[in-house]
């Protein structure tokens, strides 16, 4: 390390108030962020109950083979798959659909109404939300299958159904986050200059044509950054909800990763944390790897990226 | 609060653009530029009334009477209006226990979480910050890379948190999200001349912040409460994993209890008119507590929604 500078010096001098403001936060920081990867390293450890995370044994890769060879593994990584490709594929588009679709709209308050209620779902929380879930679609009183019954269909009881739980999870997400999730866009849109507009209606533009040659190029930084973003959490799947959702009708599909981790290591007695931080070791190593490699790849192809 | 009121000049007058626009769009408006207007209204309405239905359906059923809802008569209006749903609800025990600590964590956490960003924002936001840099990377790579659910929970434990109600305050003392976007706030509100102008009248950094700094920045402060509190009154995952005295837990986990796991206290009967009954009821009972659990944020959300917006607006700025 060189020598700090005069002017640095000066600086630091200037300001130790501003590193003791900083303090707590980064006493947090450490205790609460970083130890927690110090301790990561059990997953090349058997750690066992009464074991600290440094006495404990080094076993090298053995949680990782024994997780490979699994016969639960393949079955976790399709579904921990099938429901974030499914979810991004609904999810990452839609909002955007939305958010034109509210920009191009001529009726002010007509698109106040429409903003206001559609963001509303988003505070519900997700005990709440798979509350809600469980009651509309319930095959008894649902109002889901009070209308599907009205029409002459079958009553289905949804939540015990394994082939119809990524989609209730995908779709009711939509119901929730849609709304919410078009904001980002509406402040790309409104930021896109009125000239550009009036320049491609004098040159007899539609509407139509100006969404898609117009708002649609002028949002795209927006969509990159944060696709990149989606990319780096196709195998963070939230855990809350999933959870909430499983029951042992449904587990063949809704066992996801996160939830693998939580019973092993919290619900299942004895708790094997090694084993369990393996498995979260290995699920962050491959979103890291992806977020950075998506990063990269936008960086070479497009003009917007994350960092 | 300047800045904010020249970004409403601003919006406003390019509201007034917009107007003069659509005015001159509509003159020229073709048949096929009318045709795209009612589609897209219309798509619109359609995703309108696919979000409001289900909220209105539970609103209706939870005002109806247990007969009404076990015979799925509600469709669109309270049927046989009552509040029995609603005694029902209060007469819960599991209610009123986590109620009283959702506010305790809610309020407490809050604060924590208000003074924590701002402590960690504002020197993050100054150049003359010797080392941000680093620090900034500190905290920004926590979003990317985390410890995970085991490891955290030992330290947790370490630390002697199980089971306490710091453990629904301290680990989530800080969003990192949070603090990028009241760095960006304060990085493009608080100037460099205002800072060297109240340095050479001997004010110092501490100073600067309390009295110039945290008043200049009101509007961000009332989003950052906005978001943690939502965040704290709907937080299940930290005392699902880390409590279990009874006493000790919030609402989000025994609305888990009765909305998910469907555990009544109601006591056995046999009698099958008095269960028939006891079942309306338990349907009821839920649509009440799904209003009842949310009320604190369905009250607040008219008077706030444009504060949340404003929030995510600021955060979308590229820090």
């Amino acid at each position: 390390m060189k020598p700090l500078s005069k002017k640095k010096w000066g600086m630091l001098k200037k300001n130790w108030q501003l590193y003791l403001l900083f303090l707590p936060p980064l006493v947090w920081f450490i205790l609460f962020r970083y130890w927690p990867m110090v301790g990561v390293q059990i997953a090349f450890k058997d750690f066992r109950p009464g074991d600290t995370i440094f006495n404990a044994k080094w076993i090298g890769l053995a949680n990782f083979t024994k997780f490979f060879r699994h016969y639960l593994f393949w079955d976790l990584m399709k579904n921990t798959i099938v429901i974030t490709l499914y979810q991004l594929a609904v999810n990452f588009p839609l909002p955007i659909i939305f958010a034109l679709a509210l920009n191009a709209t001529c009726r002010d308050k007509f698109r106040k109404v429409v903003q206001y209620i559609t963001y509303m779902p988003y505070f519900i929380s997700t005990v709440v939300m798979v509350g809600i879930i469980m009651q509309l679609l319930n095959s008894r009183i649902g109002v889901i299958n009070n209308i599907i019954a009205f029409l002459g269909g079958a009553r289905t009881d949804f939540m015990a159904s394994a082939k119809l739980f990524s989609s209730v999870y995908v779709w009711s997400g939509v119901w929730q986050n849609t709304g919410w999730n078009s904001i980002i866009y509406l402040a790309a849109l409104s930021s896109i200059s009125q000239e550009l507009h009036e320049a491609a209606m004098i040159d007899g533009a539609s509407r139509l044509n100006r969404v898609i040659h117009i708002d649609l190029p002028g949002i795209a930084p927006t969509m990159i950054v944060l696709l990149i973003m989606n990319c780096g959490q196709i195998m963070n799947l939230g855990f809350e909800k999933i959870f909430l959702m499983q029951n042992s009708m449904n587990l063949r599909a809704s066992q996801v990763i996160s939830t693998y981790v939580y019973s092993i290591g919290l619900k299942n007695a004895p708790p094997e944390f090694s084993y369990g931080t393996a498995i979260d070791l290995f699920n962050s190593a491959i979103n890291l790897l992806l977020i950075v490699s998506v990063n990269k790849l936008m960086r070479r192809f497009g003009e917007s990226s994350l960092w | 609060m300047k800045a904010l009121d020249e970004g409403k000049d601003l919006r406003k007058s390019k509201k007034a653009e917009e107007k003069a626009a659509a005015k001159r769009q509509s003159q020229l408006m073709s048949r096929g530029d009318a045709v795209f207007y009612i589609v897209n209204d219309l798509l619109l309405l359609i995703f309108l009334l696919l979000v409001a239905y289900p909220i209105i359906y539970v609103f209706s059923a939870s005002f109806s009477s247990p007969r009404a809802v076990m015979a799925s008569k509600v469709i669109l209006w309270p049927v046989e209006p009552s509040i029995e749903g609603y005694v029902a609800a209060f007469k819960e025990s599991r209610i009123w226990t986590g109620y009283g600590n959702t506010i305790i964590y809610t309020v407490c956490g809050t604060c924590i979480n208000l003074i924590m960003t701002i402590l960690c924002a504002y020197p993050l936001s100054r150049r003359d910050f010797a080392g941000r840099n680093a620090f900034m990377f500190i905290v920004a790579f926590t979003m990317i890379f985390s410890g995970g659910m085991l490891p955290t929970y030992i330290v947790i434990k370490e630390l002697g948190l199980i089971d306490t109600r710091w453990a629904m305050l301290l680990p989530s003392a800080i969003g990192v999200y949070n603090v990028i976007v009241m760095r960006t706030y304060y990085q493009t509100n608080i100037s460099d001349e205002l800072l060297d102008a109240a340095f050479l009248d001997g004010c110092d950094n501490f100073r600067f912040l309390w009295q110039i700094v945290i008043p200049l920045s009101k509007p961000i402060t009332a989003v950052m409460i906005l978001f943690y509190g939502v965040g704290h009154w709907n937080a299940f995952f930290n005392a699902f994993i880390y409590l279990s005295s009874r006493k000790l837990l919030p609402l989000q986990i025994f609305l888990r209890e009765i909305l998910v796991l469907n555990q009544m206290t109601s006591d056995l009967t046999f009698d099958p008119k008095l269960a028939a009954a006891k079942q309306g009821l338990a349907d009821l009972l839920k649509y009440s507590l799904i209003i009842v659990s949310s009320l604190p944020i369905w009250c607040a959300y008219p008077f706030v929604q444009k504060y949340f917006v404003k929030g995510i607006m600021i955060g979308s700025i590229k820090g």
